[in-house]
């Protein structure tokens, strides 16, 4: 059981990256990213965790009570906002690339080659 | 004293600044700050290269300085390198803006502000000695890197370059920080120095092998090197010219100076102990992209796309001067960096000078219609000798000093093999400025695809603008000034034997105050004549290789038809892996992580 | 490349980087055994340091402050990006928003919906304040209350009221109120230089530990992020609006 935590990111990992590289769909292809990129919350995630202890935030208990890692956490913010920018950035070009080609399927879109 | 932070927070503020003003702000007055700015920057890096340049400058945020060797915050960690690198980013954003004073339609100030984040980002990560801190301004990189590569929205090569670029970079970006995650969770540090201290004699096990792949495979994405290099020919295909000299004079070779620095501060004490398996495995990836990259610049006849694999190429020589693992071979590798990195940009400008004019940058579509721009041809002419590796350009010097390093490690063929990748690439350019400027020989076959009207200029074309010729022209005179610079060489190398002493590094920055290192003994390093030779002699071959491509049909049958018949086959195949396609690339860039961790473990266990 | 080819590369390489991932985290602390120092120290000193009770604020905007900023540009420069990706091309032109899809029923907001979803702006802006300016209290933030600010005007468009939405969220505030939010942070980092100390040091005292009006610089730099954060997804929500309402290539409607 120690473990799975980890397994559970390394799953992530791979069936976001065979999402990317079977994808026809654009709009796919980008949540198939975020999945790759929830991967890194999972193994950072797990990697601060402890058992029995609480969240690092000592409004309402004493400053001895065991808690978890705060930096893993502070680091699993930033990449929570670096996702969401780069998935906004990467629909606004689907949306042009759709009004531009008429079609999502990546496949379709190879104006540059060889 | 130049305080560190300064090269990134002043390109931010002024960024907020110009969109607070926004429409208010005229085109030359947005033009006018950001050349400002980024001048004021180039000259910040400068103080920084002088002032680190017997000591790391460590510049602690938040005034968090470590206690007991734990560092609490983050840190700077300014050397010459990292500072050199910085200060060449920021001269070519500066370079970029005089030479858009007349270039293209910007929109609003979003271009200005994109290009001073771009800055900040690159300054940033050169200066920091926190692993997590250089992921974060990774990604700062690539978010701006993204939006300036699909800045023409109207044609559909730079909405397919965006895509692949950003997918690919992003998957990169995950790659480094599930390796910064496993060297968390054994080491408990984010500062490199407090990493390598925790990881220093002990014998690389399975975790520290695979941070170290994880974390140098996205950092070699950015590098473009093989097999991780293909967005990079797409990208610059169609991205802005004045953007692709910004991204292969500088932000390519930005991957490279990141697995040095993430190698020599956090995983030699560790992996040291077999220099020869990971000097043998980088040497091979430096070999194949210097390669690859040489030959598919040469199969190339859209100039930007050509530029582009000939950047992978000369990546590719960096990564073997890396690999050498040697003080000598480092400074090599860190002047071909500026000596490259300015004679490219010059390329790429002078690429903007044929859109601006003709429209168009495909070779058929050129062919002879550029004679009356001599001072266009020159640029090429000379452009092109700096990439073969002709004296007194630096490219000469550093690929020499990378070439005698080579020898001493007993590995002599790496010296052919950098001359071929240089004259190969330098052919290249010949060839297109022989067809462009001269008319000579036939035009080359039409495109595969249809040919785009390149929209980034608009109004009069009937001459080239001064601000469009000047900073070519700078630029090429600042690649030859490196070889003049008394005692470089030997001045490199000794900044090189602390960048690679891991020891000095944690102490200086974790141990305050620091003890003033021991003066490495060093033989003095000047221009040796095997390195002129080598200059001269892969300049020749570049211009016999170029003569005997233009002339293709003038030489011998047999022979004209065998050099056809050499390129041809191959070059199909190689066409059709480069397929524009992201799924693609990112099955080989899976390829190459696996194969790079195979490697690494065979070697290491 | 054909797919298959392209899959059949993806497998065989895909377990060979599964196995190297595996590899690797086997050689990490069993789950929930974590000791290591930087995460253990912090927890032990922050409070007393910083004066604020939650130790993941204090980490993200003082210790690792600088990264935040960083993140914050991020931000920044995705809401430039978008704009720019997304700008009206020259034959493209603009028009009242009105939903054009043929054959397409829309049905009129019912008056439930309406008044539910009205009467919820006010309480939404009050929590995304709350959370806001109680980050280095309880679990919050900049980024947190920032994204439920900004989802304050979409409650206005859900019922079906877009004019509304983008007159109370005019683009050229919104636009300053993100660039004064992103350079906030910068300030209060570069007023510590001033003051003769590293950027982003706290020059502010630090108050009373659990009080609203404590942590020095935290939540000046709090409602900072809080500004550009809220600001940043508006202006990226507009532009996605603006591309699918009011923009119409001359073409289709000729």
């Amino acid at each position: 059981m120690s473990f799975l935590p980890y397994a559970v990111s390394v799953w992530l990992f791979l069936v976001g990256l065979y999402g990317i590289v079977s994808s026809r769909n654009l709009i796919h292809l980008i949540i198939c990213l975020a999945v790759v990129q929830s991967s890194t919350y999972v193994l950072l995630l797990a990697i601060g965790y402890r058992t029995g202890a609480g969240a690092p935030v000592f409004a309402a208990v004493p400053l001895t009570t065991p808690a978890v890692d705060p930096v893993v956490q502070a680091l699993t913010l930033t990449d929570v906002v670096v996702e969401s920018t780069v998935v906004a950035l990467l629909l606004a070009i689907a949306v042009q690339a759709h009004k531009r080609f008429g079609t999502l399927d990546p496949e379709e879109l190879r104006s540059i080659r060889g | 004293m130049v305080p560190a932070p300064l090269p990134v927070v002043l390109p931010l503020l002024v960024a907020a600044g110009m969109t607070a003003a926004g429409r208010r702000l005229s085109r030359r007055a947005a033009d006018l700050t950001s050349i400002l700015t980024a001048g004021a920057t180039t000259a910040l890096c400068a103080g920084l290269v002088v002032q680190s340049a017997h000591h790391y400058v460590v510049y602690w945020f938040g005034g968090w300085k470590p206690e007991h060797g734990i560092a609490l915050g983050i840190a700077f960690v300014v050397g010459p390198f990292g500072a050199g690198l910085a200060g060449l980013a920021a001269l070519l954003i500066t370079l970029a803006h005089v030479y858009s004073w007349r270039y293209f339609e910007a929109v609003g100030t979003l271009y200005h502000v994109l290009m001073l984040v771009f800055l900040a980002a690159m300054a940033g990560f050169c200066l920091s000695g926190d692993v997590f801190n250089m992921f974060v301004f990774f990604e700062l990189m690539s978010v701006s890197a993204f939006a300036l590569t699909g800045y023409l929205i109207e044609e559909s090569g730079p909405l397919q370059g965006a895509l692949n670029f950003a997918i690919t970079v992003s998957v990169a970006a995950f790659l480094m920080l599930s390796g910064i995650g496993l060297l968390y969770g054994r080491t408990g540090a984010l500062n490199l120095a407090q990493i390598g201290d925790a990881l220093a004699g002990k014998k690389p096990d399975g975790l520290v092998i695979a941070a170290f792949v994880l974390v140098s495979s996205g950092l070699l994405v950015k590098s473009a090197s093989v097999p991780f290099h293909f967005w990079l020919a797409d990208v610059e295909s169609v991205a802005p010219n004045p953007v692709c000299a910004v991204f292969s004079g500088a932000m390519v070779t930005l991957g490279v100076y990141g697995v040095g620095r993430v190698y020599w501060a956090v995983f030699e004490g560790s992996l040291g102990s077999h220099r020869a398996e990971v000097r043998g495995v980088l040497l091979g990836l430096g070999v194949v992209t210097a390669l690859l990259g040489g030959v598919m610049s040469l199969l190339q006849s859209q100039l930007k796309r050509l530029l582009a694999f000939s950047t992978i190429a000369h990546v590719g020589i960096a990564i073997i001067g890396l690999s050498l693992l040697s003080p000598l071979a480092t400074a090599g590798a860190a002047l071909y960096a500026l000596a490259h990195g300015t004679a490219k940009a010059s390329l790429f400008l002078s690429t903007g000078v044929l859109a601006h004019r003709f429209g168009t940058v495909w070779e058929d579509e050129l062919h002879g219609r550029a004679r009356r721009l001599r001072l266009a041809a020159a640029l090429f002419a000379l452009g092109a000798l700096a990439l073969s590796g002709l004296p007194p350009f630096g490219t000469f010097l550093s690929k020499g000093l990378i070439d005698d390093a080579a020898r001493q490690a007993s590995l002599g063929w790496v010296g052919g093999v950098t001359a071929l990748a240089s004259a190969l690439t330098g052919a290249a350019v010949l060839r297109f400025a022989a067809h462009a400027f001269l008319g000579w020989g036939v035009p080359e076959r039409g495109a595969p695809s249809p040919h785009e009207e390149e929209a980034e200029t608009r109004g009069e074309r009937w001459r080239t603008p001064a601000v469009m010729a000047v900073p070519a022209c700078a630029l090429l005179v600042l690649s030859a000034a490196i070889t003049f610079v008394p005692g470089i060489g030997r001045g490199a190398e000794s900044v090189a034997a602390r960048f690679q002493d891991r020891g000095v590094y944690a102490s200086q920055v974790l141990h305050v105050p620091a003890p003033i290192p021991a003066h490495h003994h060093l033989e003095p390093a000047s221009p040796s004549a095997s390195a002129v030779e080598s200059g001269l002699g892969s300049s020749v071959l570049a211009v016999l290789l170029a003569a005997a491509l233009v002339g293709r049909r003038r030489l011998p049958r047999g022979l004209g038809t065998r050099l056809a018949h050499v390129l041809r086959p191959h070059s199909s195949l190689l066409h059709s892996v480069h397929s524009g396609l992201v799924g693609d690339y990112v099955a080989w860039l899976v390829f190459g992580v696996a194969a790079l961790g195979g490697l690494f473990a065979l070697a290491l266990r | 490349m054909s797919r298959r080819i392209r899959l059949i590369l993806f497998l065989v390489s895909g377990a060979g980087f599964a196995a190297l991932l595996v590899w690797g985290e086997l050689g990490l602390p069993p789950f929930g055994r974590y000791q290591g120092p930087y995460g253990t120290i912090l927890d032990s000193v922050a409070v007393l340091q910083r004066h604020a009770t939650d130790v993941v604020a204090s980490v993200t905007f003082d210790y690792r402050g600088f990264d935040t900023l960083q993140e914050e540009y991020i931000l920044f420069a995705a809401v430039a990006a978008v704009t720019l990706l997304l700008r009206a091309e020259r034959d493209e032109s603009w028009q009242p928003p009105s939903d054009e899809a043929a054959g397409r029923i829309v049905a009129r907001p019912s008056d439930a919906i309406w008044l539910i979803g009205l009467s919820s702006v006010a309480p939404v802006v009050l929590l995304g304040i709350y959370v806001v300016t109680h980050g280095h209290l309880t679990p919050g933030g900049g980024f947190q209350g920032g994204v439920i600010l900004a989802t304050a005007p979409m409650l206005i468009y859900l019922v079906g009221e877009y004019r509304t939405m983008r007159a109370v969220s005019p683009t050229s505030l919104v636009e300053v109120a993100e660039a004064v939010g992103a350079a906030g942070f910068v300030v209060v980092g570069l007023a510590a230089m001033i003051a003769g100390a590293a950027f982003l040091t706290n020059f502010l005292p630090l108050g009373r530990i659990g009080s609203l009006a404590s942590a020095g610089t935290l939540p000046l730099i709090e409602v900072s992020v809080g500004l550009e954060v809220a600001a940043g997804f508006m202006l990226i929500l507009s532009e996605f609006f603006e591309q699918t309402l009011e923009l119409r290539h001359r073409r289709a409607r000729e």
